[in-house]
């Protein structure tokens, strides 16, 4: 079967890191990520099922992967060669649509008793991600075992399975597993009537969390920075109140929660900062936009910050992450009794009209430009782009 | 004898036309056959013994006592006068309003008045620096008087010394200085440098708060004010007036003084940038290409420290004491004397140079939002009787418009421009959806009392200035301007002015009548 890889090597990695501080995405092409003809992974278990992806979404971790600009904290819980696509809408062998819940907990694993975080349903916090029946792996998409989206074939366990309705279609579909990791993040702090609330970032993340705060959550004022017109119309369309360029995102939060200011510094700020971007700048920017004792939540996957922290010491903020999903607590717009994230994700994709965020769709073998397209998204006019494989020669053998 | 406005109908002969374009100008040629320029009156000629006609006005004032027979010992006196906003450029020392002052200040010391207070009227535009306010009241006022707290910058946002006298048969609240409503009298001095200056509109706007201020600083006022430089025609004009009905009715006796100045405006070697382009001589030609040549070298920064550092020697023609009504209407007559220019009809497209000061900007930056009120709402409004352009007609403007501001003058107008008017340009909308938000805001108050900014609301002013020009023209083309600036003001960018003039034919159509409003320095067009 054809399967996009990533291998161990470290001069690759280093290659891919150069090449992408160069050009956003241009690891794919001298990186550790190369197409190969494959045999389809084995299945690790009895209930283990056999899927055939349709499509395949290109996520920002899966671009820090192909550029080498990943964090090593992930290599532990990662095994190599693994294939990339955590985003994942696939048929199965009896020729159902699935989504992919990715996230490899205790009991895709094996493990009996699940661990504690596993047990209350929590699977983003799973403890043993480094266990069990499978190797390493924190994702489908990041274990050797289990192949990942960006094939013909891969493996899954059938708690990792959430049916599609019928009347979704398939780019409403693949949108299901980034809006979970949003919907996640907006439910991650616990926002309260009227509050101001700040997205950093207008990427795909950014947007799908504009839409599960304005849905989920009582958020008042919700204000975002974009670069790009077409990020700013969906932000609006999406539930974003305010939206402007990135370089006057402090003003437009000291207007807007009447706040005054040291110089550049302000006194107050907005509540809480989701932030979708999770680098250097964007993290002294949330906090320097969060008001004394607010919340900053990190959802975007950061790397190595250097990053002035007195502010935080100061002001008393919170930082909290935001990882994936599991079992939401019970809100006003959630109802009574906790619920699962990918439950919530499926209906806010259907409400909010989230397909429509797919913009570009490319086979496997056109790789390194679905990559190119995916790292320069904003400046391209796109938001998420995505392997199309349904009409990949083996799969339909 | 200077010689009065003229149209000048352009031919293949006519030279190329001076336009302004912020801290510089360029040369234009405009189609032949189809263009007419419109040039203001050469400046009238200057009162020859200032002093004396200031005294002579306060001896013997229209429709009201002499200015000794209201001094009485034990009174209290404020002094109210116009702010670093007038005159433009700002003149050589000495001020006209230094003279009147020390004019005042002699008589009302003749007559044992100990209790005087001197405010710099400015409504909601910034304070006064200390060496503003020694340029317009002299060293000798300000030494006698700022020390002890008696010359001081009037503050619209402080309660406390702000006198609410009631509203108008209209409902418009009419609240002003405390010191100047509680005083036995109030001598308004002001420098009517256009039309709309001077009037009622000197007190009930110059020392009046935002709560008076709204009533008539609005997008429907500004709207049906025909123009707002034609005081019978403007709602501007109106409502201030019944706002002076109220102050009278209120007990305030208000003593006015208003002064006229010509159109003396350029220092040389830049007088030739007031004359007729085919009266310049060698040495103007010389000068313009030098000039042009070396500004094009220098940058923004020097540009606008040179340009705003300039004095003009422009001199009073005139000085009217007494009763208001009264008062104004004679001034009104100097100023048309000065600036009116009968012009035939209206035309398709009017274009206009935008230099590099207007009332808001002084030592300071014409950001694009005092462009956009420069054009539109100044130029445009230069008119009595009908616009000088039609209605559905172009209007092209030559400016770099700039995507900057002065971070401690305009604050407001930096959220503004980035956050209202990428929401929207529509004057209404901008007022239903974002005026009490910036009006209120607590930072923008705090700048304006303590610091050098212009009021939270004062961006959008200057966007309902432009808004009766908005409602009447069907586009506005600036050229040489910024386009990401440009776009965001709502215009078309133009590189050239030839291709300003072939974008306009989209709205107006092929071979398009032109007008060319030739100012600085300024004048009025008499639209018959």
């Amino acid at each position: 079967m054809k399967a996009l890889r990533i291998e161990r090597s470290l001069a690759r990695f280093a290659a891919a890191r150069v090449a992408g501080s160069l050009a956003p995405g241009a690891g794919a092409a001298y990186g550790p990520l190369g197409i190969d003809d494959v045999d389809p992974p084995e299945l690790p278990g009895p209930e283990w099922v056999w899927l055939r992806p349709r499509l395949a979404g290109i996520c920002g971790s899966d671009l820090s992967t192909v550029d080498g600009t990943a964090s090593r904290y992930f290599e532990p819980i990662v095994s190599f060669p693994f294939t990339p696509g955590h985003e994942v809408v696939a048929d199965t062998e009896d020729d159902h649509r699935v989504v992919l819940e990715p996230v490899l907990g205790c009991v895709a694993r094996g493990i009996e008793p699940p661990c504690v975080a596993c047990a209350r349903g929590d699977l983003g916090g799973c403890e043993r991600l480094a266990f069990g029946d499978l190797s390493p792996g924190l994702q489908t998409g990041y274990c050797c075992d289990t192949g990942g989206g960006w094939s013909t074939h891969m493996v899954a366990h059938p708690s990792q399975l959430h049916p599609v309705p019928d009347g979704m279609s398939d780019e409403a579909a693949v949108m299901v597993e980034p809006t979970a990791c949003a919907v996640h993040a907006a439910l991650r702090h616990p926002i309260t009537e009227g509050d101001t609330v700040v997205v950093l970032g207008a990427g795909t993340l950014g947007l799908l969390t504009i839409a599960a705060l304005r849905q989920l959550t009582p958020a008042g004022t919700i204000i975002t920075a974009a670069r790009y017109p077409h990020q700013m119309q969906l932000a609006r369309t999406l539930g974003a109140d305010q939206v402007c360029e990135p370089g006057a995102l402090p003003r437009v939060v000291r207007r807007l929660t009447s706040s005054l200011a040291y110089r550049d510094q302000l006194t107050g700020g907005c509540d809480v900062v989701l932030d979708c971007v999770g680098d250097s700048d964007s993290l002294a920017q949330s906090l320097a936009i969060v008001r004394p004792k607010g919340t900053v939540v990190v959802v975007g996957m950061p790397n190595q910050v250097k990053l002035e922290l007195t502010t935080l010491w100061h002001r008393e903020t919170a930082l909290v992450g935001a990882y994936a999903y599991g079992l939401e607590r019970p809100t006003a717009a959630t109802g009574d009794e906790a619920r699962r994230t990918f439950d919530l994700a499926f209906e806010l994709v259907q409400t909010a009209d989230l397909g429509r965020l797919v913009t570009a769709a490319y086979p496997l073998r056109d790789y390194r430009d679905a990559i190119a397209h995916a790292a320069s998204a904003g400046r391209r006019g796109a938001v998420k782009v995505v392997f199309d494989l349904r009409e990949e020669k083996e799969r339909i053998h | 004898m200077p010689r009065p406005g003229f149209v000048l109908e352009v031919d293949r002969s006519t030279p190329p036309l001076l336009f302004w374009r912020g801290e510089g100008f360029s040369l234009e040629r405009l189609p032949a056959g189809r263009t007419r320029v419109v040039y203001g009156p050469e400046p009238l000629d200057p009162v020859k013994d200032v002093d004396g006609t200031i005294r002579r006005a306060l001896l013997e004032p229209v429709d009201s006592d002499p200015l000794p027979a209201l001094l009485f010992p034990g009174m209290k006196l404020t002094i109210a006068f116009d702010d670093v906003s007038l005159p433009l450029p700002k003149m050589r020392r000495p001020d006209v309003r230094q003279r009147v002052i020390e004019a005042v200040l002699d008589l009302a010391a003749e007559a044992g008045v100990d209790d005087v207070h001197i405010i710099a009227a400015l409504a909601l535009h910034r304070r006064m620096t200390e060496a503003e306010l020694r340029h317009a009241v002299g060293d000798r006022v300000y030494d006698a008087f700022a020390p002890s707290g008696r010359l001081y910058n009037h503050d619209a946002e402080d309660p406390d010394n702000l006198s609410y006298l009631g509203s108008t048969p209209n409902g418009e609240e009419v609240e002003i200085n405390k010191r100047a409503a509680e005083s036995d009298l109030l001598v308004y001095v002001n420098i009517n440098l256009v039309a709309m200056d001077g009037g009622w509109k000197s007190t009930a706007t110059g020392l009046a708060s935002y709560r008076s201020l709204r009533h008539h600083h609005n997008v429907s006022t500004m709207q049906q004010s025909r123009s707002f430089m034609d005081r019978h025609r403007s709602e501007l004009h109106h409502s201030n007036w019944r706002m002076g009905q109220v102050i009278q009715d209120a007990g305030v006796t208000v003593f006015q003084i208003e002064t006229t100045l010509n159109t003396d405006i350029f220092p040389e070697p830049f007088g030739f940038l007031a004359k007729r382009e085919w009266e310049w001589s060698p040495r103007d030609r010389g000068t313009y290409v030098a000039t042009t040549k070396a500004l094009k070298r220098t940058p923004e920064r020097v540009k606008r420290k040179i340009f705003q550092s300039m004095e003009s020697p422009h001199q009073m023609t005139g000085v009217t004491a007494g009763a208001v009504d009264a008062v104004h209407q004679l001034t009104t007559e100097r100023v048309h004397q000065q600036q009116l220019v009968p012009v035939e009809g209206q035309t398709d497209i009017l274009t206009m140079g935008i230099p590099y000061i207007c009332p808001y900007n002084v030592d300071s930056i014409m950001n694009p939002i005092l462009v956009m009120c420069t054009g539109l709402g100044y130029y445009f409004n230069f008119y009595r009787g009908r616009p000088l352009v039609r209605e559905g007609g172009v209007v092209i403007m030559t400016h770099p418009t700039y995507w900057d501001f002065h971070p401690v003058h305009h604050p407001s107008y930096i959220d503004f421009f980035e956050q209202v008017l990428a929401d929207t340009t529509d004057p209404l909308e901008i007022e239903a959806r974002y005026e009490k938000q910036f009006a209120e805001d607590e930072w923008y108050r705090h700048l304006y009392r303590t610091s050098y900014a212009y009021h939270g609301v004062h961006p959008f002013y200057m966007w309902y200035w432009g808004a009766h020009a908005m409602q009447h023209v069907g586009r506005v083309i600036i050229v040489g301007g910024d386009p990401r600036a440009v776009r965001r003001l709502g215009f078309t960018p133009a590189s050239t002015m030839d291709d300003a003039l072939e974008m306009a034919t989209d709205t107006v159509g092929r071979h398009p009548t032109i007008t060319h409003l030739h100012t600085p320095p300024l004048l009025l067009a008499d639209v018959q």
